[in-house]
This record gives structure tokens, sequence and C-alpha cells, in this order.
């Protein structure tokens, strides 16, 4: 019976519509490439980080006895250290820690509502939306105190010589970052923080924005009148790509 | 006469395993990460405690793609259209590698 279907299909032929290329929806497809680019994108950011860090002198002592100068590159374990509510600590790396493990949690309910939606449970869709949702606003709150913690810096600071935004030579105590000096390392340390950190942390802003989306259209029946939740499977694979690339920004920003 | 099936959508019971999958992967993930913090702490700092991390990335990348985006699960074509141009990035990290190493000569 389904012979002369296939019949007018064949005579249609491969570019006479009605297929699907790559087997894949529309919507699917041009979300795969847009992220695509973005992997582009965002791997040239950190192989700038790369570059810029090796055409600087790197720090050769101790790692316990490392001291911040603008003459070599900083031990990122020794400058992300801090951790909300304990003034002064030495808490290396345990902040950013934390983060990755909220994002890649809200990675695992984002993949859990997707198979929520391919078996049509809404009940399921909402409540993993909603936990979703939480982590990626928790993981937006941490990177604002991480930022807000960076520029302000330690009650110390480090004195350093550098040549200030009227181009003269100063030496002073500097305290936090900002974009044309930083308490840490040389000043690209910085830019490059706030350029890659920062970028990532829009990509999550929009990610929290489109979670909000499906959570709502799937809580208010929108996707069960449409018979199908493919919206929550784009937003994951979106959601899924900001983790990934978190992942790739703790090895090369905090790691290595 | 569409809006006659609205809320109609039946809802098929949860696959134990499919969701157990799920939980071993995130498993997983949470387990290298541990890993490579230990690994940061423990391993003096060089180039093979580098080349360690940047593999346990590769490893975690090839999950999150693999279980969570189900790339694996699309057609050949349009995994490998994905996958294959990933290649021109060997060639940005050897030009920028070596463009930062001779800035570097050329500043110090």
């Amino acid at each position: 019976m389904s012979s002369t279907a296939i019949e007018i299909q064949s005579k249609r032929g491969v570019w006479g519509g009605g297929n699907e290329p790559l087997k894949a929806s529309y919507g699917k497809l041009m979300m795969w490439f847009f992220l695509l680019s973005d992997i582009f994108t965002f791997t040239a950011f950190l192989i700038t980080y790369g570059a810029i860090r090796v055409s600087y002198p790197a720090y050769s002592g101790e790692v316990a006895d490392f001291v911040s100068s603008n003459q070599h590159w900083p031990i990122p374990e020794m400058i992300f250290d801090a951790i909300p509510f304990v003034h002064g600590g030495h808490f290396p790396l345990v902040f950013v820690g934390l983060m990755t493990f909220i994002l890649i949690m809200s990675s695992v309910t984002m993949v859990l509502a997707v198979e929520a939606g391919h078996r049509n449970d809404k009940k399921d869709v909402v409540k993993w939306m909603l936990w979703t949702l939480l982590g990626g606003m928790t993981f937006l709150g941490c990177q604002a105190w991480e930022w807000t913690h960076f520029i302000h810096g330690t009650d110390e600071g480090v004195v350093m010589t550098y040549v200030n935004s009227f181009s003269n030579i100063v030496t002073e105590t500097v305290h936090g970052a900002n974009l044309l000096v930083n308490e840490y390392g040389p000043a690209p340390f910085a830019q490059l923080f706030f350029f890659i950190t920062g970028f990532h942390g829009f990509h999550v802003t929009i990610g929290v924005v489109l979670l909000f989306l499906a959570f709502y259209q799937a809580a208010v029946g929108v996707y069960e009148d449409r018979g199908h939740y493919e919206m929550v499977e784009k937003i994951g694979l979106y959601w899924h790509f900001v983790d990934l690339v978190w992942v790739f920004v703790f090895t090369f920003f905090y790691l290595i | 006469m569409e809006h006659v099936n609205k809320n109609r959508l039946e809802v098929i019971p949860r696959d134990p395993a499919k969701i157990k999958k799920i939980w071993l992967t995130a498993l997983i993930l949470l387990v290298i990460t541990a890993v490579e913090f230990v690994l940061a702490f423990t391993m003096e700092r060089g180039l093979l405690l580098y080349f360690l991390f940047i593999a346990l990335t590769i490893v975690k990348a090839k999950y999150i793609m693999m279980e969570f985006m189900h790339l694996g699960d699309e057609v050949k074509p349009l995994f490998y259209s994905i996958i294959v141009p990933l290649i021109f990035l060997v060639w940005l990290i050897i030009a920028l590698m070596k463009e930062g190493a001779e800035i570097f000569v050329m500043r110090w």
C-alpha cells in the first residue's frame, strides 16, 4: 500500500521538495550549523589566549612562592582562590570547580527534559526545565560574583610599574583589574579574562532567556498543542553547547 | 478539526535504562572533572600535565556531544559535516602558537 507513495516521491526527485535533508528538521539542522560557527568563534578566542600567553614569559619558581607581576604570566590556581563569605582566604579553584559542577548538572537536567519531551511527558519536561533554569541562573550569579571579586582584587594589591591612560610610566599599588592594568599579571591576562568569560557569560544569559521561554511554553501547553517538543530539543542543543564551551574555558583558563 | 486533537498527546512511560545512561554519563563527566582537579594540585606543572588536561577535556567534549547532544544518533553526513570542519582549527592552533612564540622571541 505504501508502494504508490514511494513511487510519487521518486518521481518528484530529491530536490522536488517534501524531503528532510540529513533526516533532521530545519530548525535542528540550522541550530547545529550555528553551533559549528560558534565553535569556531570560541576556539579562535581560546587559541588567541594560548598565543598571547606563550608570547609572555612563564613563571618559573615554585608554585607556593608565586608573586604577581606584569613581567610573567600568572598561575591560575594562585589567582582564582577566593570563595564567597570568606574574606582573604586561599581556596584555589574551589569556586570555579563549583561553577563547573553547577553547569554540568544543569546540562544533565536539560538532557532529562529533552528525553521527557520525546515521551510527550509535559509534567517531566516542566520539572526538568525548571531545574535547568535554576542551574543556569545560579551559574550566572556565580559568574557575577567571580567578576566582582576579580575587578576589586585583594586588600593589599600589588605594586606595579605600567603605562597609564595618559601614556605616563607610573609605579603604584594596583588593586583588582581593569582593561589597562591588573594586579594579577600582564594587561592581556585581565583583558582575555573579561573577553572570553564575558562572551561565554553572554551566551549563558541568552541561554537562560531561551530556557525560560521553553519552560513557560511547555508549562502553558504550547508544545502539547503543537504536538511535539522539538523546541526543547533545539534549546537543549544550545544549552549543551554552552556547557561544552565552559569545559574548554575551565581547562584553558583555570587549569593550564 | 485540529483543535479536537488538542491535549491528546500520549505520554510514553519512562525507560529506566535510558535515564540510567544519562546519569551514568553525568557521573563520568563529574569524575573526569574531579580527576582534573586532583591532577592540578598533585602533578608538577609542565607539558605532560597540559597534555593530560587537554586529553581529558576532549574526552569530556566527546561525552557531551555524543550522549547529551545526540550527535552520534544523527545520520553520517550530518555527523561528518559538523566534525570534519574542525580540521581547520588544527591549522589555527599551529599557526597561532608559532606566532606567539615568535612574538616572545621579539619581545624578550
